[in-house]
């Protein structure tokens, strides 16, 4: 039986940050209820004229220099003609012919090695609608919500140089993430704006001809993606070592099954029957518009993590980890520009927000604790109003709870006590309480200092400002 | 001059979603045949010093800005739909497979 390993091209689909559709101006606020986003452009109906969105065009131009392609100077759009009931135009505005970038590269940081891995080609599009089945046995109809359709979606086409599951996901990682970075997309995987089609053919370990590819659509995560990989692999193999062809297809993956399946229609002879659309006219990217995009790029993430050991002394090892993912990066920053503790708000977020996020499994952005609480958080230890130890509890509340720390803190009286009266006086009942302490301090022994805090610190259930107890009792025991 | 077969006019009126029958197959082989060679007879030019153009007319870089404007209302966006369930547009049942985009 022979071994084999595959050989996997990723077709990535995010839809871009604009405030508008790509050829209308119809807002594409997720969660809006359906079919109110729309309008006569987008509904396709007749005797309209789509006009670019010139931000899309920017985004698509951005995108295509940080994936280190080159830019085609005269791009056009072609229509791809198919009949599907979420396509009102019955064809989808795209680019064939002229793609906006070409031959780009991305390196991955795969397990400390770089791997590089060939884009083909980035192009500029139009999302199609959303199809909802009943769920009605047997019900004989499809209901169609169009708010989607128009919405401006960059295909990021890779060449087949991605050999396993681990650079699959650095891959899927590193695309996201740069996505994030130069500000083209949310990439919100749960709302269907970031999605991956996998190619995927197997070959003999040692040998370099390439096998049929099968494509696999419908992945939504990147889980699903990997469990795609392996489980193709798995029945390709199979299949070859049982002497059977592979058919190129597209296939499904269903997540019921853990499984990918052929499609049942053969709308998969497709034939597009490009052609280039005569109500859009070419869009000409000089080499100064070209060059202003690239001067003008956002913050890339090495350049960040740079800037974050310098400017907020941060740990190479703590830039490292709060750039590693854009949203995180700018929570960080957002909590500094609050509060100007940046190495305490570092500490914090390396330890319980990356916690918190991990077990949540959500991004920084959707943490309940804004940064802002983060940085109350910190405000309030760095002032004296409470301690370390009842900062973590604040904290864990306001996450579990989503309420405002200092509201926390004013509710359930958890303000430290820096009165010395009230304070003198859990020191006094703790002095008396416990003899064999006092006479170990008063012995020399200091260590037993902290012991008889903690004490008082009980006593006023943590809310004792420390410094001050430490204070008081070497006062007293002194004198 | 390319002769069309009546299977490439199949092909055509099954993606473009057309039911024809047998005698307008061999009508439309005939016609779009015809068509397609008067058409044909653009080859004869020498384009090779031209470029490939996609318009008759040269207009560039014709852009909107990023502004939303008002959409169509529920009501009217559904108003022309042969048929409609709550705020969607109700078509006959589809393979859930398919879609391009
Ligand atoms: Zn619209």
């Amino acid at each position: 039986m022979a071994t084999y390993e595959p050989v996997i091209g990723f077709e990535v689909h995010t839809e871009l940050s604009t405030a508008t559709k790509i050829f209308c101006g119809c807002d594409i606020t997720y969660g809006a209820p359906p079919n109110t986003q729309v309008c006569p452009i987008c509904l396709g109906m007749p005797g309209v004229l789509p006009v670019l969105n010139r931000q899309a065009i920017e985004y698509t131009i951005r995108t295509a220099i940080a994936l280190n392609c080159e830019i085609t100077e005269r791009t056009v759009f072609d229509r791809k003609n198919y009949y599907y009931p979420d396509l009102p135009k019955n064809y989808q505005i795209s680019q064939n012919y002229a793609s906006l970038g070409l031959n780009g590269y991305v390196d991955l940081d795969v397990n400390g090695t770089t791997k590089r891995v060939r884009i083909n080609n980035v192009h500029l599009e139009e999302d199609a609608g959303k199809l909802i089945h009943p769920d009605i046995p047997g019900a004989d109809y499809s209901l169609v919500d169009l708010n989607r359709a128009g919405t401006a979606l960059i295909e990021i086409v890779s060449e087949p140089d991605i050999d396993n599951a681990d650079e699959a996901l650095a891959y899927m990682q590193t695309l996201k993430n740069l996505l994030e970075y130069i500000e083209v997309s949310d990439c919100k995987m749960q709302e269907g704006r970031l999605r991956f089609e996998v190619n995927i053919s197997v070959r003999e370990v040692g040998t370099k001809t390439l096998g049929t590819k099968v494509e696999i659509k419908n992945l939504n995560s990147m889980k699903t993606a990997l469990k795609c990989i392996e489980y193709e692999t798995r029945r390709q193999s199979d299949a070859l070592n049982r002497g059977e062809k592979i058919i190129q297809e597209t296939r499904l993956w269903d997540e019921a099954v853990g499984a990918t399946r052929a499609m049942r229609s053969k709308e998969d002879a497709h034939d597009y029957r490009y052609f280039p659309d005569p109500d859009l006219v070419e869009v000409h990217i000089t080499p100064e518009w070209r060059e202003e995009v690239r001067a003008h790029l956002p913050e890339l993430q090495d350049a960040k993590r740079r800037r974050f050991v310098e400017e907020y002394g941060l740990p190479e090892y703590d830039a490292r980890v709060l750039t590693s993912a854009k949203k995180t990066a700018t929570y960080y920053e957002h909590a500094v520009a609050a509060h100007k503790n940046p190495k305490s708000l570092s500490n914090w977020m390396m330890t319980e927000v990356l916690r918190e996020l991990n077990a949540r499994d959500v991004e920084a952005d959707e943490f309940p604790l804004k940064s802002e609480g983060l940085a109350s958080i910190v405000r309030m230890i760095d002032e004296g109003k409470i301690s370390g130890k009842i900062a973590k509890d604040v904290f864990a509340k306001a996450v579990e709870t989503g309420r405002a720390p200092e509201e926390i803190v004013q509710s359930e009286g958890l303000l430290q006590v820096s009165d010395t009266g009230e304070i003198e006086k859990f020191v006094d009942e703790a002095i008396a309480e416990n003899p064999d302490m006092v006479a170990k301090i008063q012995g020399g022994n200091a260590k037993t200092i902290q012991a008889l805090v903690g004490q008082v610190m009980k006593k006023s259930r943590g809310k004792a400002n420390p410094a001050l107890v430490n204070e008081l009792i070497n006062r007293k025991l002194q004198s | 001059m390319a002769e069309l077969s009546e299977e490439q006019v199949r092909d055509v009126a099954m993606l473009s979603r057309l039911e024809l029958t047998d005698d307008e197959i061999r009508h439309y082989t005939k016609d779009l045949g015809s068509i397609l060679g008067y058409v044909e007879q653009l080859n004869e030019l020498d384009t090779s010093s031209v470029l490939p153009t996609s318009h008759s007319f040269h207009v560039e870089n014709v852009f909107r800005e990023d502004i939303v404007r008002p959409s169509l209302s529920n009501e009217e966006a559904l108003a022309n739909a042969p048929d409609h369930e709550d705020e969607c547009f109700k078509v006959p049942a589809v393979l859930q497979d398919g879609g391009g985009a």
